[in-house]
């Protein structure tokens, strides 16, 4: 198991009552299995079927993306700049 | 030249006119993106904005570069504000200027929906009862399911 530290913001941060979280993912870790621990905390049930998720301030493409510990995670809420 | 920010401050549309106009430039183009008073049928009082700063801020600078790429000479700043809104206050400013007026307007349309599309910043919009919620577009017509 690895520890994965997780930005959250907005709607998201509300949802899971903090601006980051640490989940316990299984190696190798990708952006799916991520997002599955994240979906069982309380309050992860409002992330949608594939919920936008950032590493090193880029946009993932794809579930099966690769993480690690280290790298600065970020689940993404729907965007509303402008 | 590309200067992009996100800013806590109001801001200076003037300086940004003035920053990328140039001898060179022959037009000029500012979009301004501000606060309105009724969103989704319900009167808004003010926003609140929010951002994961340091990816919108890569993404802002991202999104100028790609721009200037389909447009070499372009000169663009971009400005996104965060923290608490009033009605009219600019929320974002996109002042591009190029030698001819087609890269120019073409590079503000070109940023703005990029921007709407993909740089981390967030809204909650306060409205008039007193009560509060987080925009999402993706939820288009569909009614809100919380506050």
């Amino acid at each position: 198991m690895t520890q994965l530290q997780v930005l959250l913001f907005a709607s998201y941060a509300d949802a899971f009552g903090a601006s980051q979280v640490t989940v316990s993912v299984a190696e190798p870790a990708t952006v799916s299995t991520l997002v599955d621990a994240l979906r069982a905390l309380p309050g992860g049930d409002v992330l949608p079927a594939t919920p936008l998720v950032a590493v090193d301030r880029r946009f993932t493409r794809g579930e099966a993306v690769p993480v690690r510990a280290g790298q600065e995670i970020a689940l993404i809420p729907p965007v509303a700049g402008g | 030249m590309i200067r992009t920010a996100i800013v806590e401050r109001a801001i200076d549309v003037a300086a940004l006119l003035s920053e990328v106009t140039s001898p060179a430039t022959g037009a000029t183009t500012l979009f301004l993106g501000t606060v309105r008073d009724v969103n989704d049928g319900r009167a808004v009082t003010g926003i609140e904005y929010t951002a994961y700063t340091a990816m919108a801020s890569d993404e802002l600078q991202r999104i100028a570069v790609e721009a200037s790429d389909h447009a070499p000479g372009l000169r663009i700043v971009i400005e996104h504000r965060i923290g608490t809104l009033s009605l009219t206050d600019v929320s974002v400013a996109i002042a591009v200027a190029h030698a001819r007026r087609a890269p120019a307007l073409d590079a503000s349309r070109f940023v703005i929906e990029e921007l709407k599309r993909r740089v981390p910043i967030w809204k909650r919009e306060h409205y008039v009862e007193g009560d509060w919620h987080w925009v999402d577009p993706t939820a288009a017509t569909a009614s809100v399911s919380s506050a």
